[in-house]
């Protein structure tokens, strides 16, 4: 059951150092020369606030670009191996955007598909999300298309909401999020009839998630994703920037004594993700990549899992060095 | 822009260019590439003092060059790159027709490499004036000033290779950074790995970098990365006296020498 | 009791030299029994124009805290022009390794002939003190495992 209550801005103050006199380190959206970037922050004001999105998503905190699994000494005779441990800290991811946070339930249908993988789930455990609804939307978001929306308590465990008045308003979600209330009660205040709808950025659909999927399968051989793509210059910006894009390569790096295994983001878009030890590829062509990444995110995904592998938050379309608009090429399949 | 739309649309009615390249507006307003190859598709391209990428990476795609002959509109970095890329005989000499736009509006045909190469000659230098600050700055800070400001860039690269990609002299098939038997520089986007990737890309852009500065506005996470390029290509111009972009016969500076190459470090 | 001596730090250094030359140079050095300082070790590539950048850098990486290129005087080099073509890729990335910030002080480019074994002797002593001078290049090595989680 949600519980809904309010805090003051100062409270919230006092609730940041409660958080870290509970021994979590607090990460947020923070800004350098205009630049916003996840990094750690004490209190709200280190929080950047005039930005609509990170750059990069916060997956990183649950899935770093570059992660140690294991490492290993040869020695004459035997080898000694040892599983990385991560040393984890509890974590409180705190000012997300309601899209970003619900992107860490994609990332939980990869990652604890088949088996359990130790480190993300690690990571999850030690975390708690701190959602902000979103009060403003631009042209390359469209939450709202695919089950989405600017107020979306889907993967937050807490969600604030500002209030014209200065407060936010604050739903309590999950029991993580009731471990947060519980370290200063006295913050939060009962709240009365604030209609949180009329707070949120406004965002129409642009399209039918599910018309789409179901439409997909019939559009593989179109020429469609060859016009589309044609600009697309083949980087891993677009799978990078995602909250839900879960792709890795495992990289060895070793020489003859020792070596480690490392987890890197990969990216379909790069012509050497499907590249064969033979030389054939058989995605050789751009177009067949862009196909892929929308297949993948809006038929196979959800043939799987139920829901689309995207949470339209436009992270893709902005980091794209050539505007690669996501909502408009998807808009553009529903209508083919 | 109605000019540029109607030359657009008489190559390719005339058949004298099967597609033009140019710019179209996108996301709020911004500019990005567009390609033309129908009289319909003519009436997005736009031309003003926003399109400011490099087109010319498209000119050696496999995609684009199987479509037959290309016009394109072109920008000063667009030309100085298409001058690199027939020097560097990626392109046929001749084989595109640029299409520079003045700011009243007309549009000059440049057929041939020697036009192109006059053209060039009479525009300003290829680096803004805030580039040429920033590097100005660098130089002017000790050596260990300019260790922690690389050190902390690069750190936020997540090598997406973004870079690479738009980058119209980066064209290679198959890149160094892909080389994998062995690997020869680390994939991961680690402090090591991002410090040999660039390092890498600038030598491999000494002599070559046209200073669009497009890898710079490519970088997702905003590393003024067109920096080092720059640095590795004036490096190049100021020791021997040649620069890329601005001729298309042109033999790459670290693949030739001179016996009196002069230098003072060498004991 | 046992008096306590400071550690002095010790150098790695690497060398990177061509076979035909400083290789031959450095053998000389042996052979006429000159000593010198032993942080140097030697990697002997067929020629100067063998020396990618990349050398270097993957030297430092592997926690080198100096580095020594050096081949065939011009005109001398056993490929004709190995060293001149090695000459202009170092004029770049000298200055482009300065801008980026590195510390120059650490990597010597020498010529050594293959009667020079004595220059060569002279050379590793006066790197191998200079770098021992500047002690170990951390700002390099703590790039190692940087950016691993
Ligand atoms: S595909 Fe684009 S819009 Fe969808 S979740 Fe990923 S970055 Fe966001
Ligand atoms: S869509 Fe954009 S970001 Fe993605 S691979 Fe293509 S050019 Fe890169
Ligand atoms: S390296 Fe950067 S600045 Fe140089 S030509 Fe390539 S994109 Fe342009
Ligand atoms: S575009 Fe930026 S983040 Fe991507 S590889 Fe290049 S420097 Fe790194
Ligand atoms: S063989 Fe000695 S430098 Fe070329």
């Amino acid at each position: 059951m949600t519980t809904i209550l309010k805090i003051s801005a100062e409270s919230l103050e006092a609730l940041f150092a409660a958080l870290g006199d509970s021994g979590r380190r607090i990460l947020g959206p923070t800004e350098t020369d205009g630049r916003v970037d996840l990094g750690e922050v004490q209190t709200p004001a280190q929080v950047a606030d005039a930005h609509l999105q990170l750059t990069l998503s916060a997956k990183e905190a649950v899935f770093p670009r570059v992660e140690r699994l294991l490492s290993y000494k040869t020695m004459p005779g035997k080898v000694e191996l040892n599983d990385a441990e991560p040393d984890i800290q509890p974590t409180v991811l705190f000012g997300l955007r309601p899209c970003e946070a619900s992107g860490f339930g994609s990332l939980d249908s990869v990652f604890n598909w088949d088996s359990r993988d130790k480190f993300f789930n690690a990571r999850v455990e030690q975390m708690t999300v701190v959602g902000l609804s979103c009060t403003q939307a631009d042209d390359a978001c469209f939450c709202t298309s695919v089950g989405g929306g600017p107020g979306s308590t889907k993967g937050s465990d807490l969600l604030l909401t500002p209030l014209a008045d200065g407060h936010y308003l604050v739903e309590i979600l999950t029991a993580k999020g009731e471990e947060i209330q519980a370290l200063a009660p006295h913050l939060f205040q009962p709240a009365v009839n604030e209609d949180k709808e009329a707070l949120l950025a406004k965002l129409e659909p642009h399209f039918d998630r599910e018309a789409l999927t179901a439409k997909l399968p019939g559009l593989f051989t179109s020429e469609l994703w060859a016009e589309q793509s044609l600009r697309c210059v083949g980087c891993g910006a677009c799978a990078f920037v995602c909250p839900t894009c879960a792709c890795f390569d495992i990289q060895e790096e070793a020489d003859t004594k020792e070596g480690q295994r490392l987890r890197c983001w990969d990216s379909c878009g790069l012509r050497q993700f499907t590249l064969h030890a033979s030389g054939h590829n058989p995605r050789s062509a751009q177009a067949e990549r862009w196909r892929q990444r929308i297949y993948h995110k809006f038929s196979y995904f959800p043939q799987r899992f139920g829901e689309a592998m995207c949470v339209g938050c436009g992270k893709c379309t902005r980091a794209c060095p050539v505007d690669m608009n996501l909502k408009e090429h998807l808009t553009q399949a529903c209508g083919t | 822009m109605e000019v540029l739309r109607n030359k657009a649309q008489d190559l390719l009615a005339q058949g004298q260019a099967q597609i033009v390249i140019g710019y179209e507006a996108g996301t709020g307003g911004i500019r990005r590439p567009s390609f033309a190859r129908t009289a319909a598709d003519t009436a997005r391209l736009v031309w003003d003092a926003d399109c400011i990428s490099n087109l010319a990476g498209y000119l050696t795609r496999p995609e684009i060059k199987r479509m037959g002959k290309t016009a394109i509109v072109a920008n000063a970095s667009t030309l100085r790159a298409l001058l690199q890329l027939t020097a560097e005989r990626q392109l046929a000499e001749d084989a595109v027709l640029a299409l520079a736009v003045a700011e009243d509006g007309t549009v000059t045909e440049l057929a041939t490499a020697q036009a192109v190469t006059d053209h060039v000659a009479a525009l300003p230098d290829a680096l803004s004036a805030a580039d040429r600050e920033q590097m100005n700055l660098l130089a002017s800070m000790s050596r260990e000033e300019r260790w922690v400001y690389w050190e902390k860039e690069l750190q936020r690269c997540i090598k997406c290779y973004a870079c690479r990609s738009s980058c119209p002299m980066c064209y290679c098939g198959t890149c160094t950074m892909d080389c994998n038997k062995p690997q020869w520089v680390p994939v991961p986007s680690h402090a090591l790995g991002n410090l040999e990737y660039h390092t890498v890309r600038a030598m491999h852009l000494a002599g070559r970098c046209v200073e669009c500065g497009e890898c710079g506005r490519a970088c997702p996470v905003g590393i003024p990365i067109h920096l080092l390029t720059c640095f590795a290509e004036e490096s190049v111009h100021q020791q021997f006296g040649q620069k890329a972009g601005a001729s298309a016969k042109l033999d790459y500076a670290l693949g030739t020498f001179r016996p009196d190459d002069k230098e003072s470090f060498i004991r | 009791m046992a008096t306590k001596v400071a550690t002095q730090f010790e150098p790695k250094i690497t060398a990177f030299v061509c076979n035909w030359c400083t290789y031959a140079g450095a053998d000389l050095t042996g052979t006429s029994r000159t000593k010198y300082q032993s942080n140097v070790r030697v990697i002997r590539l067929p020629c100067t124009g063998r020396v990618d950048f990349m050398l270097i850098q993957k030297a430092f990486a592997r926690g080198s805290d100096g580095i020594i290129v050096s081949g065939c005087h011009p005109n001398d080099c056993h490929y004709t022009s190995g060293n001149y073509h090695a000459r202009r890729r170092w004029m770049v990335f000298t200055e482009l390794m300065n801008f980026i910030g590195a510390d120059m002080r650490r990597i010597t480019f020498s010529w050594v002939s293959a009667a020079e074994g004595a220059k060569w002797a002279a050379l590793v002593d006066e790197v191998t003190n200079t770098v021992r001078e500047l002690g170990p290049y951390t700002e390099y090595q703590r790039l190692i495992d940087a950016g691993v989680a």
